[in-house]
């Protein structure tokens, strides 16, 4: 793709890049001298960092509902107030920076639920109900015709209820919590094709 | 990892090896660096690349990519050569005294060892291990020889097998000079000694290779000669990519394990609840608990359903079929129309899977396709025509489910020292996103109620799962998820403390027994604890939980002499207070603390049945030892086993995918590798569509040394094509296209007399997002490790062009 640096200066704000990258590196943080403060009237929260796994502590401040800056927490044993450039940049995932400096929510976030039909050249968009009833569904479809309950091993039967007409993927970025209910499901779906990103 | 980030600062020479650690971890280095600063730590580097890591390090070691296993089986025999082990620990702490059977033997021709057989089944060898088993005697005990002289004992048998990984040998295989290659085994070596740590840290660079398994062993070998294992410094160190690949492995997001790395039920040896726990529980050991956590992690899926009178709900648990079911098997049964429905959650192999090209054709094959993620990824977009597909003909049904950011939800994330974080939510998620958590907690509960009101095959297997996670609000609740992973007890409800409150009889439900403890207390629950440590050794015990049991750094046992004294009393893991009669700690023991310490001596390794060190394991599938395998793609025979193939045992999934022909070697004539950048994450949909690392890391490119672009006339900057056996079909080959970076990162490497030229690429790119590009990973090799199967991403072989 062709980006030039004009046409991501437009699209990032310079002054916003440039603020915000000043503590990258793993030497002990430092405050940029005469930076105008970019946190001010805003709540932190502690949060870690969702790249690597080397687990860092990042301070999220947040005004009006908005997060305006991320950087690592000082007081995280690990990281101790410093990130790298991926760590420093959480916070485009969801807003990126005008020519003014000002967050404006990142325009290729997917906000919607999005459906494509066989054959279809599009996505529209759809409602949660109607997603998941009709993932349920077909989860049902593929579950009912395909599970299989017993089969003969060495002559003797053996209860098996599995398809191996599901596949389940992930995932490393998402919780522990998370993970666990995902298996949970996986297993009570019937489901063996399972894998995610420690492989990949 | 054994150890932990902070824990780096206490090594004497860390060997980063098949990990660019600077690159991918950079907060790594803080640590590193102080380790350097404050005791003078030597950093090694081993890398085909001269990577970040390599550029600040004391010395760099070049080789070929896949050569790891030859490398580290040069630091053994160099150790052994040299007596150079720490013996006290060899001799205490290892199965280097015990006797193998005499069978036991080695094909130095073919390059297998004893009980070599075909597989039809998986295409592919296998062994039959009769011979690998110790010597017992008439009570059942192992036969050892302290002295280790026994030409039977694991240590002797250990040097006739490195007999041929001599520093001359290793040079021609690896392109390693010979006194690069042993001025760094002997200064990794230094460690041996009591009171030096030595420290391996390492990340898929060891692991994608069809040895990676021997590969990490080998460094468990290395480890364990040198002593450094358990103590403050040491470890096998491995350094997770992802915030909670280690956590999402502790769940089992993996077919062959169920949470807390217990075997998933097969229907040949696990029929029955009783036969699951015959067969897995072992004679001694800490998994002769297995049947608690089994019992425990059933009451916890099956709730009430689950009684002593129905196994507790097991045979609602699906039985493998002996197969492989992970990426690799998954996509190949996609292809055959077997696999017809597929949930990806924030995964995107459409790039980040081996042979990425042909898995985005098979994705047609599916009926429907469900994708969870922040940005359109290339996974869910497989059908459109930026992917160089035609939509009409694509009949499949695609979901895609718009998610929570990091910082939008929270729940626990394990980073690589097993520390169990808590991460906090900053904001609301924009527009319809919703967290994970929400989206299968809905989605189940819509399932089960079409199971309730329609019933259908085996419902019970999804009506009996006991789920019931609502909060309040049409909210999830995590705490009630929370709780059912830290465990309770069924009658009261009330939390377990930890797994040792774990029961057989169905009293107590524990969803994952290793993160028992995380959440024990609903007002300070462990794993949001923010207490740094004020004095001690960086261990910060308060500082969220670390599993099993808080422990930061494990098998610490054996960081002290069999009497109780640390071999490093400066920065002691654990030691005995004589004139108390007690142990004092910097760490939570790793043993029974109420026995004398030289009976816990005899069992450091707590979690094997024999409770020593492995540095002969009868439980690997492809040797007991680590043996030098060429990559399945190589552009040399194996020179140490004139007629080995690559590793045997590694399953053949696809016939003629991996170059073989004298002919197919000049067609593709240069070692592939892939690789990751700081400014970018994975299959790069996350780093592709934010803005400043796409200013500091704007495109695709491919590393080319000086030397190949002058033989190809290619100037840094230039077009250029990449081509490999897995785009060539019928005559027709087909390539990718990215920039040369011409670097000196890169350098041919003499191969047994051979020059041979190395390429990189980072693997990032798609053709979704806003910043796109070539996948790397429609070069790669759908070919994997015979005990993981994890695919060969890190050394394959490829042909570059200039375009125009």
């Amino acid at each position: 793709m062709e980006l030039t640096r004009r046409s991501f200066l437009k699209l990032a704000g310079v002054t916003a890049a440039a603020a915000s990258l000043t503590s990258v590196g793993y030497r002990k943080a430092q405050a940029a001298p005469g930076e105008r403060l970019r946190i001010r009237y805003t709540q932190e929260f502690h949060t870690i960092c969702t790249f690597c796994g080397v687990g860092c502590g990042i301070i999220c401040n947040v005004r009006d509902g908005v997060i305006v800056n991320a950087e690592g927490d000082p007081d995280h044993p690990v990281n101790e107030g410093t990130l790298c450039s991926k760590g420093s940049s959480i916070s485009n995932v969801s807003y990126v920076f005008d020519e003014k400096g000002k967050p404006v929510p990142n325009p290729n976030r997917l906000t919607n639920v999005l459906y494509r039909a066989p054959g279809s050249d599009r996505y529209e968009v759809k409602d949660w109900d109607w997603a998941l009833e009709t993932i349920a569904k077909r989860i049902k479809d593929t579950r009912d015709r395909t599970l299989e309950e017993k089969a003969i091993v060495d002559g003797r039967e053996v209860t098996v209820n599995r398809t191996n007409s599901i596949g389940w993927l992930g995932s490393a970025f998402c919780t522990g919590e998370e993970n666990y209910l995902f298996h949970k499901m996986a297993r009570a779906m019937g489901v063996i094709n399972i894998d995610h990103c420690a492989r990949l | 990892m054994t150890n932990h980030w902070i824990d780096y600062q206490h090594s004497d020479v860390i060997m980063a090896i098949g990990g660019n650690t600077a690159e991918n971890h950079p907060i790594s280095m803080k640590w590193i660096e102080k380790a350097r600063d404050e005791k003078d730590a030597k950093l090694i580097t081993v890398d085909p690349r001269f990577n970040r890591t390599a550029a600040v390090s004391d010395l760099y070691v070049p080789l070929r990519p896949g050569t790891n296993t030859a490398y580290l089986g040069g630091l053994v025999k160099y150790i052994l050569d040299n007596e150079l082990y720490h013996k006290e620990y060899v001799e205490h702490y290892t199965n280097g005294t015990y006797l193998i059977e005499e069978g036991f033997d080695f094909n130095e021709i073919e390059g297998v060892f004893s009980g070599i057989e075909d597989d039809p089944i998986r295409n592919a060898k296998k062994y039959d291990r009769t011979t690998w088993q110790y010597q017992r005697d008439e009570n059942g005990e192992i036969k050892i020889d302290p002295t280790m002289e026994d030409p039977n004992c694991v240590l002797q048998l250990m040097r006739r097998h490195y007999e041929k990984y001599s520093i001359e040998n290793i040079s021609k295989i690896t392109g390693c000079p010979e006194d690069v290659l042993e001025e760094s085994y002997e200064l990794f070596s230094t460690t041996g000694k009591a009171g030096k740590a030595g420290n391996i840290l390492y990340a898929m660079g060891i692991t994608q290779f069809t040895h990676g398994a021997q590969n990490v062993r080998s460094i468990a070998v290395v480890q364990l000669l040198l002593g450094n294992m358990g103590l403050a410094g040491g470890g096998v160190n491995a350094q997770r990519g992802q915030s909670n690949v280690q956590g999402a492995t502790d769940m089992a997001i993996l077919y062959h394990i169920i949470p807390g790395y217990m075997s998933t039920p097969q229907q040949a040896t696990h029929p029955t609840l009783n036969d699951y726990n015959e067969l897995e529980t072992p004679p001694s050991g800490w998994w002769t608990n297995k049947p608690k956590y089994l019992v425990s992690l059933l009451k916890a899926f099956y709730g009430e359903n689950a009684t002593p009178g129905n196994e507790f709900g097991y045979q609602w648990m699906p039985k493998l079929d002996g197969r492989d079911h992970s990426h690799i098997a998954m996509y190949k049964d996609m292809s055959e129309g077997k696999v017809e429905g597929m949930i990806c959650w924030a995964d995107n192999p459409a790039v980040s899977g081996p042979t990425a090209g042909a898995k985005r054709e098979y994705s047609s094959k599916l009926k429907w396709l469900v994708s969870v993620d922040l940005f359109e990824n290339e996974t869910a977009s497989f059908w459109k025509r930026e992917a160089g597909a035609n939509p009409e003909e694509i009949d499949t049904e695609v979901f895609i489910l718009p998610a929570a950011a990091s910082y939008e939800r929270e729940g626990n994330k394990a980073n690589s020292g097993r520390w169990i974080q808590w991460q906090w939510k900053a904001q609301e998620a924009p527009g319809d996103c919703k967290s994970d958590l929400w989206i299968v907690n809905e989605l189940f509960k819509k399932l089960q109620q079409l199971y309730r009101e329609e019933g259908g095959t085996v419902p019970e297997q999804i009506t009996k799962m006991h789920w019931d996670y609502d909060g309040p609000n049409g909210e999830v609740d995590i705490v009630k998820v929370c709780r059912e992973i830290n465990g309770y007890n069924v009658k009261d409800g009330s939390l377990v403390n930890n797994f040792l409150d774990l029961k057989y009889d169905g009293s107590t439900a524990c969803g994952n027994w290793l993160y028992s403890g995380y959440y024990n207390n609903l007002e300070k629950p462990p794993t949001k604890r923010r207490i740094r440590e004020k004095e001690g050794i960086g261990s910060h015990l308060e500082w969220s939980f670390a599993w099993p049991l808080n422990r930061r750094v494990v098998y610490n046992r054996a960081s002290a002499d069999p009497s109780g004294k640390p071999w490093n009393p400066d920065v002691p893991q654990v030691w005995w207070d004589e004139a108390e009669g007690r142990w004092k700690t910097n760490d939570v023991p790793d043993f029974n603390v109420n026995i004398p310490p030289r009976e816990s001596a005899k069992i450091p390794f707590i979690m094997l049945p024999e409770g020593q060190g492995r540095l002969f394991s009868a439980f690997v599938n492809d040797g007991p030892f680590p043996t030098h395998y060429e990559p399945a793609d190589s552009p040399v025979s194996n020179f140490l086993y004139p007629e080995a193939t690559y590793n045997p045992i590694s399953q053949r999934f696809y016939e003629d995918h991996v170059v073989e022909t004298e002919e197919e070697k000049e067609r593709y004539p240069y070692v592939l590798t892939t690789y990751r950048v700081v400014e970018h994450y994975q299959s790069g949909i996350m780093t592709r569509n934010m803005p400043w690392l796409i200013e500091m890391m704007p495109e695709l490119f491919v590393e080319i040394d000086e030397e190949l672009a002058a033989e190809l006339g290619i100037k840094n900057g230039d077009k250029v094509a990449i081509e490999s056996k897995r785009l060539y079909a019928n005559g027709d080959q087909k390539s990718i296209e990215a920039k040369a970076c011409v670097t000196k990162r890169l350098t041919p490497l003499m191969i047994n007399g051979q020059k041979k030229h190395i390429v990189g690429m980072p693997f990032h790119w798609g053709y979704m997002g806003k910043s796109t590009g070539a996948v790397a990973n429609d070069l790669t090799p759908s070919v994997g490790d015979p005990n993981t199967t994890i695919p060969e991403f890190k050394a394959s072989l490829c042909n570059i062009r200039r375009v125009g």
